[in-house]
């Protein structure tokens, strides 16, 4: 990410300079540092919304009943997580949150997902295996039907937007079962979480 | 008719299991009311960790599109690409939708509407657009809620897996349009 975050900004004001556009890519860090406070600030309510159905769910056995349901295939997705752990319901219903296109849900459901296997991780400011599984199969983005797209279809007169849903269920499951093949075999690659000695 | 049932199945995704956690909870006799609240106060807190985090890769990005650089990989990636049938219109969305979701809704709402419904164009960003998540969005959000700074392989694989998805894309879209 060290070098990620050197580029994305130095490449951008070299190549702005060359390109006569330094000004945008100047006026941009104000509207981009803007905007993150609106997004953070935006997640607020709902975020206090769904951690307090959350906590109900919790207490009342709900995540722990989803958790059990789905062992058998969390068992080898998330091994280091023990298997009665919040954190494996909590994943359960974020991704059932996203499959449905309910992204208002998902995301704050996600985040309680992660401060569970936070708990679990060794060095708090490294990812562990599970976190770093839950987040490629997160961004992955597993949808059923990609609302919004259709609704730009529909929006232009496309006679059929439906026909989209068939290739792109195909797509992001490929993108989303690479994820996690992808996850498992860098988990085996990647030198093991040591505690606060690794560099990224 | 599948559509059909998945517009209600949306629609009632959510009411379904607020119905179910209220309920569920109100048998078990959970403190509803208490418990909801204790839950909700954290919501404050997480949305203020998560603004660093937030700040560091959206100002990254915007700066990054700014710039204009990445129409310039676009020009130079069309030559390559339209050997597999790849209109060169579609590249931006290719490069953007991991970095900004707005941007790439953005840009297929521009394809969508300057080239109409029966152009490939249309159809290939509405799939690469349709089956893709923002990667460092989720980022940002998922890991800056717990403070992880140093993400391991987390990223790598968001990348890649986005990779292969559009490489899917652009074959699932020959193949069936």
């Amino acid at each position: 990410m060290n070098y990620i975050f050197y580029i994305l900004i130095v490449v951008s004001i070299i190549f702005g300079a060359i390109n006569g556009t330094l000004t945008d890519v100047v006026n941009s860090i104000l509207t981009g540092a803007e905007l993150s406070v609106k997004v953070a600030f935006s997640l607020i309510g709902i975020m206090a919304f769904w951690l307090g159905m959350m906590k109900i769910a919790d207490k009342s056995g709900i995540i722990k009943f989803i958790a059990k349901i789905i062992k058998p295939v969390t068992k080898k997705l998330f091994n280091e997580i023990p298997e009665n752990s919040p954190a494996i319901g909590d994943i359960a219903m974020a991704f059932t949150a996203n499959a449905f296109g309910l992204a208002n849900a998902a995301t704050p459901i996600g985040i309680k997902a992660m401060e569970e296997l936070q708990k679990h991780n060794e060095n708090k400011s490294s990812a562990s295996n599970a976190m770093c599984m839950f987040l490629a199969m997160s961004t992955a983005g597993f949808q059923l039907v990609p609302a919004t797209v259709i609704a730009v279809l529909i929006g232009i007169g496309y006679k059929n937007p439906t026909e989209i849903i068939a290739p792109t269920l195909l797509v992001t499951s490929t993108a989303f079962l690479s994820a996690i093949v992808l996850a498992k075999v860098f988990q085996r690659l990647w030198k093991p979480q040591q505690n606060g000695k690794e560099n990224n | 008719m599948f559509q059909s049932l998945m517009n209600i199945i949306s629609l009632w995704a959510l009411p379904a299991i607020i119905i179910i956690i209220l309920t569920t909870g109100l048998f078990k006799k959970v403190p509803l009311y208490e418990t909801f609240t204790d839950g909700a106060k954290d919501g404050f807190k997480v949305a203020v960790n998560i603004i660093p985090y937030l700040v560091a890769i959206i100002v990254s990005i915007s700066m990054f599109r700014a710039s204009g650089i990445i129409e310039l990989i676009g020009q130079a990636l069309s030559p390559m690409l339209s050997h597999f049938n790849v209109p060169a219109d579609t590249i931006p969305i290719m490069i953007v939708r991991s970095l900004s979701g707005s941007a790439a809704l953005g840009v297929f709402s521009d394809i969508a509407h300057n080239l109409g419904p029966n152009d490939y164009a249309t159809k290939l960003s509405a799939v690469m657009v349709g089956s893709s998540e923002t990667t460092f969005y989720i980022l940002a959000v998922y890991f800056g809620a717990v403070g992880i700074s140093k993400l391991r392989y987390a990223l790598l694989v968001g990348l890649l897996a986005d990779f292969i998805g559009i490489f899917a894309a652009v074959a699932v879209c020959n193949w069936m349009f």
